[in-house]
């Protein structure tokens, strides 16, 4: 037993061809994870039908004059990507990606308390793939780890074993996001006392990595501290979305999904 | 040997609560029902409940928790075997005693545990990681009592 243990882990960590095994058994526990996530789900809509008419129609009012708001600004955004395209065109550049969003929501299930994890009830069957970016309302999320057939495991920003390449965006400046383990944290490594930074600033996606398209909010610098004899800026950040308590998330397909070897592999923050 | 059907739901409820959310403050203090349910049925039926029982349920709480698969099974076999050795000590041990048994058994799943995220890179850093011992152990005397009544009602006839 011991023996096949360690086999099973070594095999598991190093390679990828259990994954058909933890696909099975990720199906049979499927059932199980939706059973405990429902209670949960019924109740937060036994409060919703409880809450009152005024303050629905309150929210009716907000969210149709939020809507009008994005669509105007969908008018121009239409309008201006057709002239980005034409410009890259005349550039010769290549076009931006398409991309598609679909959404996913979350099963209210607990994983190890010391790992920022999330299921989301998508899987392959939806076309969900491994490393695919998973991005709500406000910013990044996380990325899929394994997609299984009817559900996913997903890896938030703040995992300490999660680091994302973002810019700032004021200043165009490059940089690492590493989870901190903290679901309202992330650290910035490796910017040197002299570059230009400060509280407040706002961090973009890169798409450096290759796995996240670029120019996706990611989250807000909230201090900046120099401390005498450290070679390096500690920079703290709060993720614009919030990894704790969002119920919902959108999936992510830019148009050409590059298959990537070993894409479970989780993006190394250690050194 | 045929493994009860109580003996499958109890294990069911407790795949399930291992899961269940709870607030960010008691999370880390979840109980490892799992174990707790092994060891009760490991001790009243140590020839049906045994270390390929507790393997498999290992197996499916890796999945569960998307932990490297093996990680658990490994720990929750480590202690069937346990069990399997001292199960007729632990039968006529009082109730605290037995707590105190639990106790070592947890810590022992725990210790291999961190073992091997240690291993693979993340251990969690945090002394809370420990704290499960204790809880375990003060809810021992509860799952005893529900699963001593489930098997006096249901499976007497058994051994």
């Amino acid at each position: 037993m011991v023996l096949i243990a360690l086999a099973l882990m070594a095999l598991d960590h190093r390679f990828y061809q259990l994954q058909t095994l933890r696909s099975v058994l990720a199906t049979v526990a499927y059932p199980l994870q939706l059973a405990v996530d429902a209670p949960i789900r019924v109740g937060s809509r036994i409060l919703d039908s409880f809450s009152r008419h005024e303050q629905l129609v309150l929210e009716n009012r907000l969210l149709r004059s939020d809507l009008m708001e994005l669509r105007a600004r969908q008018l121009r955004f239409d309008a201006l990507q057709a002239e980005n395209d034409r410009l890259r065109a005349l550039l010769h550049t290549s076009a931006q990606a398409t991309e598609r969003v679909e959404i996913a929501k979350l099963l209210a299930v607990d994983l190890d308390p010391f790992r920022q994890q999330i299921v989301i009830n998508k899987g392959r069957l939806d076309g969900v793939y491994a490393g695919q970016p998973l991005i709500n309302a406000d910013g990044v999320i996380g990325q899929i780890l394994t997609p299984n057939w009817t559900s996913s495991t997903a890896l938030l920003i703040s995992d300490p074993g999660h680091a994302l390449p973002v810019i700032v965006a004021r200043t165009g400046l490059r940089a690492l996001a590493v989870g901190s383990g903290n679901p309202r944290r992330l650290n910035l490594r490796h910017v040197p006392p002299q570059e230009d930074i400060e509280e407040g600033d706002l961090l973009l996606t890169s798409g450096l990595g290759g796995r996240f398209p670029s120019d996706y909010p990611v989250a807000r610098i909230v201090s900046v501290e120099h401390l005498p004899g450290q070679p390096f800026l500690v920079i703290a950040a709060e993720p614009l979305a919030a990894l704790d308590r969002s119920r919902e998330a959108l999936l992510l397909w830019t148009d050409a999904p590059a298959p990537q070897p070993g894409a479970e592999e989780q993006p190394d923050g250690r050194e | 040997m045929v493994i009860p059907v109580p003996v499958l739901l109890s294990l069911l409820a407790a795949f399930a609560l291992t899961i269940v959310p709870l607030p960010g403050a008691i999370a880390t203090a979840r109980p490892e029902w799992v174990l707790l349910v092994l060891v009760y049925w490991g001790m009243a039926f140590p020839r049906r409940v045994g270390i390929l029982v507790a393997f498999l349920a290992g197996l499916f709480l890796d999945v569960l928790q998307h932990q490297l698969l093996g990680q658990n099974a490994l720990a929750l076999a480590a202690a069937m075997f346990i069990v399997l050795q001292i199960y007729p000590r632990l039968r006529v041990y009082p109730l605290w005693q037995q707590a105190v048994v639990v106790a070592f058994l947890v810590g022992l799943t725990r210790f291999l545990n961190i073992w091997i995220q240690g291993a693979i890179g993340f251990p969690p850093g945090s002394n809370l990681y420990w704290l499960p011992i204790l809880t375990s152990a003060l809810l021992w005397p509860v799952v005893y009592h529900i699963l001593r009544d489930a098997r006096r009602r249901w499976l007497l006839h058994l051994t």
